[in-house]
């Protein structure tokens, strides 16, 4: 059984002045347990609304969301969305040790030893020794570690990304690839990845669904059969890497593609 | 700035010279005792309220009052403000209501109060809690609004119910408001329990200072002076205190952007 199921899912908004946008037409897929899946589109493409509307905080305007076999009505106990924008989606009020026992605390653990689990994710995505810093005093790349954390705290069966590296610099956003590939292969989370880079999307995912313009639709499913675990250096010097990244390109840059 | 406390010499200075020309005035015209008695015997006349501890139950009255009105002020405004700012029906519903009452001098509102409760202290306490509570109930309310939806959304992700979103991220998101409102109100509550004791309630430092003014014990009047301007800074530095520890991430963070 699928662990995450998009069935013919559409999404409008009315605008201010009574127009409807169309920015989702009609996508469906299905993610198995496990998996790390990317959607990769040109910008403005509705990825976002998509994956707030898997996550629960959009409502569809047609068709639904299935996650672990429920249909998604509201934010689905089973699943966690991490933003792109760390630094407003943080607690600005707590440390770095408060802000990964929140991911506990929403579960219902307060337990005892939830600082203890709260000290050893943050000791996972490598942030030993800021456990009482505030997260405005960490740089970028280690505030996104936080929200990681933070997120596999809450233990989701599925952990949906919205561009999280997107405002990083360039090497630390490799730096932090890796780190969540070292995550996801420990933890066994289901992936669902958006981000507009497809060089990342190609080195991180296990299949790649790019998306049309809005009103945006799958056009092609990309399986992604690199070996693991994957090397920056080596797997991005392969020719089937470059070839798939061209094939990719040149499907968001036509402007022909529906 | 190092941590080192810094004293101000000129600002002291200028304070004592005050006082002297004060104390030099009134004995150049000893006529005018009545209104400016010399500072030194203002000085003896507070040495001897508190040596005898005579003004202690009007200082307590006072205080008494103020705090009251001013923790209910709070908890009103605070509990409203975060309502009224997260569900705009309810802020379409009072929104006008608040806009027309807030401009009003509350200090209008005594003889109203007087009437329907006496002359006792809820009376006193109800005119604190109504003048208290605008700045902190405006400011709550603007801090809610504030919040950066992707906070709120992050609660949502993570699967908590409306309740402890506005508990566990709305009220310290909003925190650096409400604080801005408290401050603005301490000193409000504090004007309105003096001026209200003035008028009423036959104890506090107001009906004190007023009822040594009607006595022609200047002296007095202005030893009780100096004591309700003794208390404001007090509970000033009281409340900076209290904040400085609760918002500690919040003036790093401050900090760190200025740098």
């Amino acid at each position: 059984m699928p662990i995450l199921e998009v069935q013919s899912l559409s999404k409008s908004y009315r605008q201010a002045g009574g127009e409807t946008t169309a920015a989702i037409g009609n996508i469906s897929c299905r993610v198995e347990p496990g998996e790390f899946v990317s959607f990769v589109g040109p910008s403005g493409c509705g990825k976002t609304t998509l994956l707030m509307t898997i996550a629960g905080l959009l409502a569809p305007s047609a068709g639904r969301v299935m996650v672990n076999g429920r249909e998604v009505s509201g934010p689905p106990a089973d699943l966690v969305l991490l933003f792109q924008e760390y630094n407003k989606s943080l607690f600005a009020w707590r440390t770095v040790l408060g802000n990964v026992r929140f991911g506990l605390e929403a579960r219902g653990d307060h337990s005892q030893n939830a600082a203890g689990k709260a000290r050893s994710l943050i000791d996972l995505v490598g942030l030993s020794g800021f456990e009482n810093h505030f997260p405005w005093e960490l740089s970028g790349g280690m505030q996104q570690r936080v929200a990681i954390a933070r997120a596999l705290a809450y233990e989701p069966k599925v952990l949906l990304m919205d561009e999280p590296f997107g405002s990083l610099d360039a090497l630390t956003r490799l730096e932090l690839e890796d780190a969540l590939l070292g995550l996801w292969t420990k933890l066994k989370t289901t992936i669902v990845f958006i981000t507009h880079d497809i060089e990342e999307a190609i080195y991180l995912s296990d299949r790649i669904w790019v998306l049309s313009r809005r009103p945006s639709e799958i056009v092609e499913d990309i399986p992604i059969d690199f070996s693991r675990p994957r090397n920056q250096l080596s797997t991005r010097a392969e020719a089937r890497f470059m070839e798939m990244r061209n094939k990719i390109y040149r499907q968001i840059s036509n402007p022909a593609a529906k | 700035m190092n941590g080192r406390y810094n004293f101000n010499w000129p600002g002291w200075a200028s304070f004592v010279f005050l006082l002297l020309l004060w104390e030099l005035g009134a004995r150049v015209a000893p006529g005018y005792r009545l209104y400016l008695p010399p500072i030194s015997s203002v000085i003896g006349a507070l040495g001897q309220l508190i040596i005898s501890g005579a003004v202690g139950r009007h200082l307590l009255a006072t205080l008494e009052r103020f705090l009251a009105g001013y923790l209910i002020a709070a908890a009103i405004g605070v509990t409203l403000g975060i309502l009224l700012g997260y569900f705009q029906p309810l802020h379409n519903l009072l929104g006008i209501l608040i806009e027309l009452l807030r401009p009003m001098p509350s200090v209008a509102i005594i003889p109203v109060a007087i009437l329907t409760l006496g002359i006792g202290d809820s009376m006193i306490v109800a005119v604190t809690v109504y003048a208290g509570v605008w700045s902190i109930l405006i400011n709550t309310i603007d801090g809610v609004r504030h919040i950066e939806s992707t906070l709120v959304d992050t609660g949502r992700t993570f699967g908590l119910s409306r309740s402890r979103i506005l508990w566990q991220i709305i009220l310290p998101g909003a925190s650096p408001y409400i604080v801005t409102g408290l401050r603005i109100a301490l000193s409000i509550a504090l004007i309105l329990v003096t001026t209200a004791e003035m008028i009423a309630g036959g104890k506090g430092m107001g009906f004190y200072i007023l009822d040594e003014e009607r006595s022609m014990n200047s002296a007095n009047m202005y030893a009780g002076i100096v004591i309700v301007a003794a208390l404001g800074y007090t509970l000033n530095r009281l409340f900076l205190a209290l904040e400085g520890r609760a918002m500690k991430w919040r003036h790093g963070m401050m900090a760190r952007e200025m740098a």
